[in-house]
């Protein structure tokens, strides 16, 4: 295989999972009639957009962005390091959505103590 | 060269499996397994773009503390999805009627 | 008709997401040479090893150069489990203790989470002590402090954390982060300056600041995250 079909290859993978996973999030969050499903939707679209974001900032052949004695090591033999940008905004949005998730689960667990059900087609006072 | 094409091309597909399976299944329990097992996979795929910081945090949140408060949350409201609770006789009418508008 | 509509609007984000990325080349050197400062990376890549003696860059950026981010996010966490309290806050009659988990762990979880709580603990505080040496840091550490307590609330009924040392640690980390950036303030030009004198490359003790407020960050994160699994597990179910 020359390194052309490699590199379609490699983008071709983790472009479409990256986009898939979104996909994926996305029908669970529109179409599933459990909240807790569509926390889960929520929670699958976080992490398809953070596939997404590490893999744009991705170098060939590239290493890690830390500076240790392997590091400059590296360096000294020519070796590019990998764009630290998008790390460190992936490194703040986990978080965050963790924290998203926590407190959509407590609203969840609210909604369920006051209607007794937990599915949205059965919550009477949302009909319309 | 061809062998980390082949971990990379398992390591996607295994991971829209587990993606698929987690919105597919009506038990809720299977499913919260199903997302920690898309975390572990996106920590490994993390780990070959060259991302180690990203990679410990997703494996140290992702993975341990996102489960246990699904699991949780299931504890406190139902287990399967499609459980029906009994409606009373004037709603179920009511249903009915807006159902066939 | 919900179903098809659905599929159909994510067959066209598929196809405007799938257009727009696949122009974007996968693997390809977008920085240039961190000599010649052309982009915001190149800068960052270039200033770190020199200005600020840290190893790790991801620190750097996430410390340092957007350290008024990092204030955000630890603000963000405690808004979060400050309303995970708040929303599932019950009255409780008087004389009557929150009920744990009934029945007993079993015996190898009991043992097990005895041996390995200590390794548990000693790991999450080297995560966030050598984060500016190695990958990690005080988000990372702080979830492992926070997992590690949450192995022995589960093997055992009677281990409570009182939220009381909670509330003390959370408070006495955020005003450390929130002070020495004031200090920053009055001593150099901007908030978050980093005004303690940097050591040499892969010393523990270099970088000014930078371990300092990761370390306060690491109790921060380690207390509200334990917190949060402390109000889940306690809520008593089917009232």
């Amino acid at each position: 295989m020359s390194s052309i079909d490699y590199n379609q290859i490699m983008s071709i993978g983790i472009y479409g999972s990256a986009i898939g996973l979104i996909l994926i999030g996305l029908y669970a969050v529109l179409l599933k009639k459990h909240l807790t499903k569509i926390v889960i939707g929520l929670s699958i679209i976080d992490a398809g957009i953070h596939l997404l974001f590490v893999a744009i900032g991705y170098i060939d052949n590239g290493t890690a962005p830390i500076f240790s004695p392997k590091g400059l090591e590296m360096m000294a033999q020519g070796k590019t390091m990998v764009d630290p940008v998008p790390q460190a905004l992936v490194l703040t949005a986990i978080v965050i959505g963790f924290g998203v998730t926590a407190v959509a689960l407590s609203l969840v667990i609210r909604l369920y103590r006051h209607n007794k059900t937990a599915r949205i087609d059965q919550i009477k006072s949302l009909k319309w | 060269m061809i062998f980390s094409l082949i971990i990379i091309i398992v390591l996607v597909l295994l991971l829209l499996a587990a993606a698929i399976y987690a919105v597919m299944q009506k038990d809720l329990l299977y499913a919260t397994i199903a997302t920690g097992v898309i975390s572990l996979i996106l920590s490994i795929i993390f780990f070959i773009l060259q991302a180690p910081d990203v990679a410990l945090t997703e494996a140290a949140i992702g993975i341990a503390l996102t489960t246990i408060i699904f699991v949780f949350a299931i504890r406190h409201t139902s287990r399967r999805e499609d459980e029906v609770t009994i409606l009373e006789e004037s709603d179920a009418q009511e249903m009915d009627n807006k159902e066939s508008v | 008709m919900k179903k098809v509509l659905v599929i159909l609007m994510l067959a066209v984000i598929a196809y405007t997401l799938g257009t727009s990325f696949s122009t974007i080349k996968f693997g390809e050197n977008r920085i240039g040479d961190p000599k010649e400062e052309k982009t915001v990376a190149a800068f960052y890549l270039n200033r770190t090893p020199s200005e600020l003696s840290v190893a790790n860059v991801i620190t750097a950026i996430v410390v340092n150069y957007r350290g008024f981010d990092t204030l955000g996010e630890v603000s963000v966490l405690f808004l979060a489990a400050t309303g995970l309290g708040s929303i599932l806050y019950r009255r409780r009659k008087k004389g009557e203790h929150p009920e744990v988990i009934t029945k007993p762990a079993s015996q190898l979880l009991q043992s097990g989470s005895k041996l390995i709580y200590p390794a548990i603990l000693v790991l999450g505080a080297y995560v966030f002590i050598h984060g500016h040496l190695t990958p990690g840091g005080g988000f990372q550490g702080g979830a492992i402090i926070a997992t590690g307590l949450l192995l022995m609330m589960m093997a055992y009924k009677d281990f409570e954390i009182r939220h009381n040392v909670l509330t003390w640690v959370e408070s006495i980390a955020g005003i450390t982060f929130v002070s020495l950036g004031l200090t920053g303030l009055i001593y150099g030009k901007t908030f978050l300056e980093n005004f303690l004198p940097t050591g040499n490359l892969n010393d523990v003790v270099s970088g000014g600041i930078i371990p300092i407020i990761y370390i306060a960050v690491g109790f921060k994160v380690a207390a509200e995250l334990a917190g949060v699994l402390e109000t889940l597990l306690s809520n008593k179910e089917n009232d």
